[in-house]
């Protein structure tokens, strides 16, 4: 059974249709792409995976003991983050809110759990410093591992590497190609940066208003759009 | 000098003007660290403007300022919290329209009404003679409120001043938080801005919150450091203008920009 399932997908905003045609299934172990150009529709699937955005007709249905909200969510990062007073510890603390139930602070378990994945990310040693004096890709570490805190199953990364230098970039997909590889998380990331994302896929959804591909990284390769697309970037 | 300030506590209008005043400062220090932090303090600014015309009309209408102003200026919280969230740029000016908008209207209404026993200078400014029995007991009440909400919705507050899409993600309610601290904005502008003045009561919401983040580097030290902050100055500034027999309202605002310069200068001497 699917981890996620959309069938014949509608998006829409005040009525204008953002993309529709959305068919995929995600299974447990896959790392999925998400790719397209702005505007493309990608954000607002996001957000309709997520469960913050009703679609318009068509169904998401999570799977395989998966529900919307675990989740584990990497949010492109805000202007506001950028001059907040935060300790690192404090920010991958937060990634347990969802699993608080009725519950109005923290636990041992769930301090246990930041820490691990602190250690888990490299991160442990900067648990007290303050989030916005790190680089940008401790940032990125620290919110990975918030994301972490929040599932063991499934990760859903915005543009994971937007504003990162390519050294940097890479340490971060190899970091996420681990947890796949060795952890069996499913990834889900939505990505402009092409060919370090052709590495580490198994599946390719292609989107421009409506879905262009599906399938999985061998076959976009061979398709026409997939040639298209990735041979216009690769120029580019 | 230590004499006057011993006098200065044997006179009632003084002990409710310190008790509102270290009360609402607390809880305006409070909401104003998630206000601050959120790029919002422009609501607490709409929300004064707004304030000062209720008050206007209620004094003018002969009825009880704080039961017209209230419900006035909660509707207006929800409403500015709206515009600032759909857009900010476009929200920015529209919390000018309505702020300047409820400002003009005050003023017409106080002038027009004129001969009715009302004050523009100490309503734009404030008076710490203005305050009544009823607005310590209110002042107490919405204390304790702020404070319980505040620590009983701590990690949640972190979270959804941090990162919305993160919480909204992890089925936190955003939308809810967000309006529940409006809301107690609002109530706590409307009770300290007679005091204040309508012009100088968001310095209680930003000033804090700034200063504490010159020197602090975790959420939970801002909180406590806005908090100590807050409650400090109010009282310095509160000390002194009875000392110099200076305005209260442009006092305490003053005691906290010097603060903020303080905590600047050892934020940088930190640094280097």
């Amino acid at each position: 059974m699917a981890q996620i399932r959309c069938t014949d997908l509608t998006l829409a905003y005040d009525g204008v249709t953002v993309a529709d045609g959305i068919d995929f299934t995600v299974n447990a172990g896959d790392y999925l792409c998400i790719v397209g150009e702005n505007g493309s529709g990608k954000s607002t699937l996001v957000r309709a995976l997520l469960g913050l955005k009703a679609p318009t007709s068509g169904s998401i249905t999570f799977g395989d003991g998966l529900t919307a909200k675990e989740i584990g969510y990497l949010p492109q990062q805000t202007e506001i983050q950028r001059d907040f007073p935060a300790s690192v510890r404090e920010v991958v603390l937060s990634g347990c809110i969802g699993r608080f139930g009725h519950s109005l602070f923290y636990t041992k378990l769930q301090k246990d759990l930041a820490a691990y994945h602190m250690e888990r990310m490299g991160i442990a040693d900067l648990a007290k410093k303050c989030y916005r004096e790190l680089s940008g890709g401790q940032q990125q570490r620290v919110r990975l591992a918030r994301a972490l805190c929040a599932t063991g199953k499934l990760l859903l990364l915005d543009e994971p590497t937007a504003g990162l230098d390519p050294i940097v970039s890479r340490e971060l997909y190899s970091l996420i190609e681990h947890l796949h590889k060795t952890e069996k998380i499913t990834v889900v990331m939505v990505s402009h940066d092409l060919e370090a994302v052709m590495h580490d896929a198994s599946h390719i959804l292609h989107l421009k208003k409506k879905q262009l591909f599906f399938g999985t990284r061998e076959e976009y390769l061979d398709s026409e759009i997939g040639k298209t697309f990735l041979g216009g970037a690769g120029n580019a | 000098m230590l004499e006057m300030v011993f006098e200065m506590f044997t006179y009632p209008f003084m002990l409710r003007a310190l008790g509102v005043g270290v009360l609402v400062s607390l809880c305006a220090a409070l909401l104003g660290v998630s206000l601050v932090l959120k790029r919002y303090s422009m609501i607490g600014d709409g929300l004064s403007h707004v304030g000062f015309g209720a008050l206007a009309i209620a004094a003018v209408a002969n009825l009880s300022p704080l039961k017209v102003a209230i419900p006035i200026v909660v509707i207006a919280a929800f409403f500015l919290l709206r515009l600032s969230e759909n857009s900010r740029l476009k929200g920015d000016s529209a919390i000018a329209v309505i702020s300047t908008s409820a400002l003009a209207l005050g003023v017409l209404v106080i002038s027009v009404g004129g001969g009715v026993n009302t004050d523009l200078n100490s309503y734009m400014f404030g008076s710490i003679y203005a305050m009544s029995g009823e607005d310590v007991t209110l002042s107490l009440i919405l204390s304790a409120v702020v404070l319980f909400l505040f620590l009983l919705f701590y990690t949640r507050i972190f979270a959804v001043t941090f990162d919305e899409s993160f919480a909204r993600a992890s089925g936190v309610r955003v939308g809810l938080y967000n309006m529940l601290i409006a809301a107690l904005t609002a109530v706590t502008i409307v009770l300290g801005m007679r005091m204040m003045g309508a012009m100088l009561i968001s310095a209680l919401i930003i000033f804090p919150a700034l200063t504490s983040m010159r020197v602090f580097k975790t959420f939970r030290g801002v909180v406590i450091s806005s908090a100590a902050v807050a409650v400090i100055c109010f009282v310095v500034g509160i000390t002194l203008s009875y000392l110099l027999d200076a305005p209260g309202g442009a006092s305490v605002v003053l005691t906290n920009l010097a603060a903020m310069l303080l905590f600047s200068l050892i934020g940088m001497v930190r640094k280097s």
